[in-house]
């Protein structure tokens, strides 16, 4: 029996059964690996074990009673896990938790899948026999202060997995035990209710409640699930829609999904509402005598194809939308180029990061995540800069503090006392604008310490002459000065991060969004490069991406100077390839990028623009002037799920489908493409997007949108975009593939640049930098440095999120997050409207006193349309991405006296 | 300033407190002796020689022990004995004054003892009184002869003494000594101290911790505060010879905020001792380096237990967890840690400055050395006591206690606090070692003992101690949170006559399976006084379950107040004192007590008692009241 053990595994007997389990697991976990039942109810297979509730106890070789749960397996164990002596502390205390438990089973939420009922059955509790406990029912009222799920502490067995939920893998804590003895509860800081705790309203402590103490605000169960992804962020997590008739119920977290083995936050698990919203455009709308008017799809897209095909050529504008799907952008990009005869087509990732392309293009040779999120857990050290991982990232940020947890280094940089800065070990505050001094400064200690992988850099890299050169201008002083972060600090972190074993960058809209975002981001690859963090598991440079499917949006050509994979459009061969593949003629020159879109639109040479689920209004900076080229138009459509504030000013909407009415694939931030599929018939008459799109083009009289199925359609994305030649529904229906994946053979590639880099000739590339300022800075007319970011109960524009009632309770309007000191100067009370000006307009907001914020700088999220924080912002980008400076404008505050 | 300076130093102060020219009061200033009124007294004593421009020193000593006869006020007058004084008042103390001070007097009805042998005629040394003549005090030798507050006079009497003899040899020769002396921790489970340590030292972990456990928590236990506020050096040096002998460089005393003066006494001895060179980096150039620091406790009496206490250090809820990792290998901040009681380290630097074979002439075989007992409840003389290992409880209880108050009868003695058990009469004579005590079913604990009289319900005794154990429980595990819940709940019910014909036998299987199934050792020990008060006293559970009666008149619910007609003189005092007004009658009218109305305060049975003992407390059946309704009791 043991011949064939390992060197990892130990031989054990339980209840006289021979089994095998790996070294360091407990006894519970063999048992239940070999499918013997022992009884636990503060056991979860995700947590380190409580040892609260002293079911599974069992015996060994000594005659001890341990908590199996606690208790690691031995070689050559002897454990009885059902005796009298046993049998007699199990019923005990299941007797005991049923004497203080209310017993109303049938009303109860989680009847049926209660693990009280489940422990009461088994150990087959009798009625008499509890007749003789005193019966207490600890009488505590019900917090219903959550808008997602209630607290029912009456019905609490104090296992505890909600608070090790909180503070092991999530990492806030926002409950504790509390109280004494009997008294004894899980409660907040102050025992206010939860709402005013410091709760994420994750929903993970509800899924790992295993009695009604913690339970949805909706408990109705779903008829039928359905495995789809999450709509919100780049992480791509794994979810089941619950389906009940044709509306969502609920939502729970995929536990084989590999990016959040069940996971989800608070928009991904309660966020759902929107789907099924009365608000949801049902039908086609044509603006008549500046109304808009029912229609039938038929006159809709008759009257499209009527007045678009005015516009064929560099007049019309296409903007695609990172929401939808590969299949979707695909077919859209293949429109506008065949169709329309132009490559004016660009989406949102012109907003995050196409610095990010453009700079990692250019020195490691692809502009993507180099390394997979489940690898950030294992990483000796991580540098997050720019970003605010927990509100941004959330399923990402549960990597971070499990990382921290096993012993890995995190260093944060962020002007902002972000969340992470709790978790780190060194918070780097620097001036925001300054990243590239912050980075290169350390880049400059790392090198003279001579703590740099000279191996790695001789053998994988080029150029570090002359970038060793550029770091002369970097020296302590100088950065201690420009940057406002003490030299103390910056060596600890050059040193902590260059010592590392492994060391990986995350990074954000910090590093992207500034008129220099390029040049952070090759700062950022610089450093990675020089320490030899890439090529390797969990480190790496990891920019995280914001929409669900920004990744694919870029990837299937969305962009105005690539087609679908990264392919010159000014490349002869590849446009002969896509001319022969889609039968028709087309440009020859890169289109306009978003920004000069929007310019050229203002300046008449755009006159017809097909806005795809994007609300450019409230996205790009200086709003005013966005809305002054929209109304310029001679003809716009806008298709979206809800009357947005950008539809309202097109001459035609049409309304879609959700990502729950309808197929396609994905590609989340760790270039993972993965399946997700219809739920439920979509609402109304809307429609999906690839569809839409290819009844324009048939009535344009083109040729190659006859699909039937998205399916068909990936075929086609698959034979011309070599990253993704491999992927097809069928492998997909198995689980996610991360490009590049050449063929059906390939299974797709984790980690990026492993033996060479994906350059021309397969060096890794340094980039000599020196110091950009801001494009606008604080003066004495405008002394504040207005930062923008977003919360982590909403979500872009809104569209979706401010239809979700529990998201708005939780953060239903903008603030204005000021130091109190210089609130104070102000004369600006928490809670008071202020105004907030800068050269190209104004917004009023309430003030919110926080020492999160250095002095002299301010902060907004951009998901209000009542507080539109864009009219704000500076439209002066970034040379080479065109990604406007977001992080960074000049503003004035006023009290508002009105 | 080297170490025998120091000697020669602290020996000049010390000694000239008892060869002085000048008057020298010691005033006893524990928080025994202030709330007794020690402070008062001392203002006094001053004012007074103030008035008459007498020149004097007043040194503020710790706890000599003897609770009784607090506050107690020693006065050394030039040429004379020093003379122990006990229960003085502020007249008193003005008395004093007039008649010994000025007048020579020494008013000898007043006097305790004296501190010399045959100094005065009559008067015993103070060694030799009844309380303390059995006693052995080795580890209490300095409380209440030298002043806490100054670390020469610790120093003149051998302080510091045991911690340079460790520091001449190396840490596992230390170990060794402690070994050879048997001490075993007198925190209450009596692991033997050394193993402990070389667990520690063995560990090939680079930091370590060394932990002095000063939350004494059980009700009725005062040793460890005493100890601390008497003579704090004696732990502190007992912590250095232990971070010595184990490689810890960091040591914490965590020390319960409800003991003010323990810590104020323990920071500035810890002031003192950086002074002193003793604490700090290269400690009177030996090297070693060692630092300490304070930690105070919010009161969780679970917080004793070693995982809960150092879950509070890190700063997380003291909640337990399971052992193993035991703290040795796995304990502050994941690093091996060594937790020793107060007495324990204080017995460390006797050891140490004596040899092992000094101490262990004391005790058993198994259990060597003294042990410091807190005495308490219905002796006629309660108070910090030491004695060796193996004394028995007759010893302490008739010969140090002085017998039951009253001179009544001896019924049972809780030994080891809530932890502990209740043993009754016919376990008097049982040696108070810590084997003997687990084979009666009680344990060592950390000294506290209980005594009881004839008057004291053992049912009441086990739900007063259940009520603490449910009340300090810290909910984690299912057991203890809850089967205590259950268990005084019960308990709860057979005291207010509710009790079930069954419930004797529930709380010995609730009490069996929470034992086994709790925990940590609060959970584990919770039901000891339940079961030993029904191993011994199930009787008395008998009476109040069958017949609703409690037979030392004590469960309020099962009692009534009633007048006896023949004796009732028809005063009016109790019904005038009566403060619901449940007393019918009048003047040359018999009083009749309205049981509907009647809260069974008891005022008006102890208003009659001392005069004409016509109110009699009466449990139904026992009750000479034929009248007596006993369907209206059931109620």
């Amino acid at each position: 029996m043991n011949n064939n053990m390992n060197n990892n595994e130990v031989a054990l007997n339980i209840d006289g059964l021979q089994i095998k389990a790996n070294k360091g697991i407990t006894i519970l976990q063999a048992a239940l690996e070999n499918n013997i039942y022992i009884p636990n109810l503060c056991y979860s297979p995700y947590l380190k074990p409580g040892g609260a509730c002293r079911l599974c106890m069992v015996e060994i070789d000594d005659g001890r009673l341990v908590t199996s749960c606690e208790t690691p397996v031995e070689q050559g164990m002897n454990v009885v896990t059902e005796n009298s002596k046993i049998n007699n502390v199990r019923k005990l205390v299941a007797e005991l938790l049923i004497a203080n438990h209310e017993v109303d089973c049938l009303t109860c939420a989680k009847n049926d899948h209660c693990k009280l009922q489940e422990i009461a059955a088994y150990l087959g509790i009798e009625k008499e026999k509890l007749g003789n406990l005193r019966r207490v029912l600890f009488e505590i009222p019900k917090d219903t202060s959550n808008p997602f799920f209630d607290r029912d502490l009456g019905k609490c067995i104090l296992c505890g997995i909600c608070v090790r939920i909180c503070r092991d893998i999530l990492g806030v804590s926002a409950i504790d035990f509390g109280f004494r003895g009997y008294e004894t509860r899980i409660t907040t800081f102050s025992d206010k209710p939860i709402l005013e705790s410091s709760c994420v309203s994750c929903g993970e402590c509800v899924v790992g409640c295993p009695v009604g103490a913690l339970v949805p605000k909706n408990t109705l169960q779903p008829s039928r699930e359905v495995k789809t992804i999450c709509p919100y962020c780049g992480v791509g997590c794994g979810i089941y829609l619950g389906v009940r008739g044709n509306t969502i119920v609920n939502v729970r977290g995929d536990s084989d999904n590999p990016v959040n083995k069940g996971n989800l936050c608070v928009k991904g698990r309660f966020g759902y509402n929107f789907i099924n919203h009365p608000k949801r455009l049902t039908t086609p709308l044509i603006k008549r005598n500046g109304k808009f008017i029912e229609v039938t799809w038929d006159e809709a897209l008759d009257y499209i194809a009527r007045n678009i095909s005015k516009y064929v050529g560099d007049s019309f504008a296409a903007i695609a939308s990172a929401k939808c799907s590969n299949e979707e952008n695909y077919v859209f990009q293949k429109f506008t180029r065949a169709v329309m005869g132009t490559n004016n087509i660009d989406h949102c990732a012109r907003l995050c990061h196409v610095s990010t392309v453009a700079g990692l293009g250019k020195t490691l040779g692809s502009g993507a995540m180099t390394n997979t999120i489940a690898e950030i857990a294992d990483s000796a050290c991580i540098f997050a800069i720019g970003t605010n991982t927990t509100s941004t990232h959330p399923i990402t940020a549960l990597g971070i503090i499990k990382a921290v947890q096993n012993g890995g280094k995190l260093i944060v940089a962020n002007p902002r006392e972000i969340d992470l800065c709790r978790h780190a070990d060194i918070w780097l505050q620097h001036c925001p604008g300054t990243d590239v001094v912050l980075l290169m400064g350390m880049m400059r200690q790392i090198v003279d310490r001579e703590l740099f992988d000279s191996s790695f850099v001789n053998d994988r890299c080029e150029n570090f002459n002359l970038f060793k050169k550029s770091l002369r201008e970097f020296d302590l002083d100088s950065v201690e000065k420009i940057t406002g972060v003490n030299k103390d600090k910056i060596i600890e972190a050059a040193k902590t991060f260059a010592s590392s074993k492994t060391a990986s960058i995350l990074y954000s809209m910090g590093i992207t969004q500034h008129s220099h975002g390029t040049d952070n981001v090759i700062a950022v690859s610089n450093l990675a490069l020089l320490t030899g963090n890439i090529g390797k598991p969990s480190a790496g440079v990891n920019p995280l991406r914001g929409q669900n499917n920004v990744q694919g949006s870029c990837d299937m050509g969305c962009l105005p100077d690539v087609y679908p994979g990264y392919q010159s459009v000014e490349d002869y061969k590849i446009l002969e390839k896509f001319q022969r593949a889609w039968d028709c003629k087309l440009n020859k020159s890169s289109g306009l990028t978003l920004p000069q879109i929007i310019e050229s639109a203002h300046d008449g040479k755009i006159r017809a623009m097909y806005i795809v689920g994007e609300n450019l209004i409230l996205s790009e900076p200086n709003s005013s002037h966005v809305i002054e080229s929209l109304e310029k138009l001679e003809f716009a459509v806008v298709q979206d799920i809800f009357l947005t504030e950008t539809a309202l000013l097109a001459d035609v909407v049409l309304p879609a489908c959700t990502f729950a009415e309808r197929d396609g694939t994905f590609t989340n931030t760790e270039r993972r493409v993965q399946l997700f599929q219809r739920a439920i018939k979509p609402l109304g008459s809307s429609k999906p997007d690839w569809w839409i799109t290819c009844e324009i083009s048939k009535r344009l009289g083109a040729k190659g949108f006859d699909f039937h199925n998205t399916k068909e359609i990936l075929e086609e994305i698959a034979s011309l975009t070599p990253i993704y030649g491999g992927i097809f529904y069928d492998r997909l229906e198995k689980g996610g593939l991360q490009w590049p994946c050449s063929d059906a053979e390939d299974n797709g590639t984790s980690i990026l640049h492993m033996n060479q880099f994906a350059t021309e000739n397969g060096k890794g590339k340094f980039l000599p930098l020196s110091y950009k300022p801001s494009a606008e800075l604080p003066d004495n007319e405008y002394p504040f440095i207005l930062t923008t970011g977003r919360s982590l109960y909403q979500y872009h524009t809104g569209t979706m999120t401010r239809m979700v009632e529990g998201l708005n309770k939780l953060y239903g309007h903008d603030f204005v997050e000021i130091n109190p000191k210089d609130a104070s100067d102000l004369d600006i009370n928490h809670d008071e409207f202020v105004r907030v000006i800068s050269r190209r307009g104004e917004v009023k907001a309430k003030a919110k006193l926080t020492d999160a914020l250095p002095k002299g700088v301010i902060f907004m999220t951009f998901h209000f349309a009542e507080t539109p924080t864009n009219i704000l912002t500076n439209s002066a980008m970034d040379p080479i991405s065109n990604t406007p400076e977001l992080k960074f404008c000049a503003v004035k505050i006023e009290k508002d006296t009105e | 300033m080297n170490f025998s300076e120091m000697i020669q130093q602290a020996k000049e102060e010390y000694n000239s407190l008892y060869q002085n020219e000048e008057l020298v009061i010691l005033i006893g200033s524990a928080t025994c002796g202030n709330s007794a009124g020690a402070s008062i007294v001392s203002s006094t004593i001053q004012e007074e020689l103030e008035k008459h421009n007498i020149n004097y020193k007043i040194v503020e000593v710790g706890c000599i022990g003897l609770c009784y006869a607090e506050p107690i006020v020693t006065i050394i007058k030039p040429g004379s004995p020093a003379i122990f004084y006990g229960n003085i008042t502020p007249d008193m103390a003005v008395e004093l004054v007039d008649s010994y001070i000025i007048n020579n007097d020494p008013l000898l009805d007043y006097a305790l003892g004296t501190f010399e042998d045959g100094g005065i005629d009559k008067i015993p040394h103070i060694f030799d009184i009844p309380v303390l003549k059995p006693q052995v005090r080795m580890i209490l030798r300095n409380c209440g002869f030298i002043d806490p507050k100054n670390i020469l006079h610790y120093i003149a009497n051998e302080g510091y003494s045991g911690f340079v003899n460790a520091l001449g040899m190396k840490p596992q020769q230390v170990i060794q000594t402690i070994k050879k002396s048997g001490l075993r921790g007198r925190g209450g489970a009596g692991f033997p101290t050394w193993q402990k340590w070389q667990f520690c030292l063995d560990s090939a972990e680079k930091t370590k911790y060394i932990i002095c456990n000063a939350d004494e928590g059980d009700p009725g236990a005062f040793m460890n505060r005493s100890l601390l506020e008497s003579d704090p050096h004696s732990a502190l040096e007992g912590l250095l010879i232990a971070a010595y002998a184990t490689g810890a460089k960091a040591g914490y005393i965590y020390c319960r905020a409800e003991y003010p003066l323990a810590l104020e006494r323990l920071k500035h001895a810890i002031m003192q001792m950086r002074e002193f060179r003793l604490l700090g980096d290269n400690i009177l150039d030996s090297g070693f380096s060692f630092d300490i620091e304070i930690k105070e406790g919010a009161g969780a009496f679970v917080c004793g237990e070693e995982t809960a206490l150092i879950a509070s250090i890190e700063g997380r809820r003291g909640m337990p967890r399971t052992r193993p990792p035991f703290p040795s290998t796995s304990g502050l901040f994941g690093k091996p840690t060594v937790i020793n009681n107060v007495e324990t380290l204080a017995s460390v630097s006797l050891i140490m400055q004596k040899s092992p074979h000094e101490f262990a002439e004391y005790g058993t075989r198994q259990s060597k050395g003294t042990k410091t007992f807190s005495l308490v409840g219905k002796v006629k003389k309660t108070g910090l006591i030491e004695v060796p290992l193996g004394t028995t409880l007759r010893e302490v209880i008739y010969d140090i206690g002085g017998g039951i108050q009253n001179d009544g009868d001896f019924k049972a003695v809780q030994i080891g606090g809530p932890s502990g058990g209740c043993l009754p009469e016919s376990f008097i004579d049982t040696p108070i070692d810590y084997d003997s005590l687990n084979l009666a079913g009680a344990i060592m604990g950390s000294g506290g003992l209980v005594v009881m009289d004839q008057n004291t319900c053992m049912v009441d005794v086990a739900r007063y101690f259940l009520e603490f154990t449910q009340k300090e429980s810290c909910g984690k595990c299912v057991p203890c949170r809850l089967g205590t819940k259950q268990m005084l709940d019960i308990l709860v019910d057979i005291t207010e006559g509710k009790g079930k014909p069954n419930d004797i036998n529930l709380l010995v299987e609730l009490a069996e399976a929470i034992k086994l199934a709790s925990l940590c050792g609060l959970g584990q020990t919770a039901p000891n006084p339940v079961l030993t008060t029904i191993r011994f006293f199930k009787d008395e559970y008998g009476a109040h379950i069958q017949e609703r009666m409690c037979p030392s008149l004590l469960c309020r619910e099962l009692i009534s107040y009633i007048v006896l007609p023949d004796k009732c003189q028809s005063c009016m005092l109790c019904l005038k004192s009566c403060p619901v007004d449940a007393i019918i009658g009048g003047k040359k009218q018999i009083h009749v007590i309205d049981q509907t109305k009647c809260i069974k305060c008891g005022t008006c049975f102890e208003v009659c008692s001392e005069k004409f003992a016509a109110v009699e407390k009466v449990s139904k059946t026992k009750g000479k009241n034929e009248k007596l309704d006993d369907e209206k009791i059931d109620k």
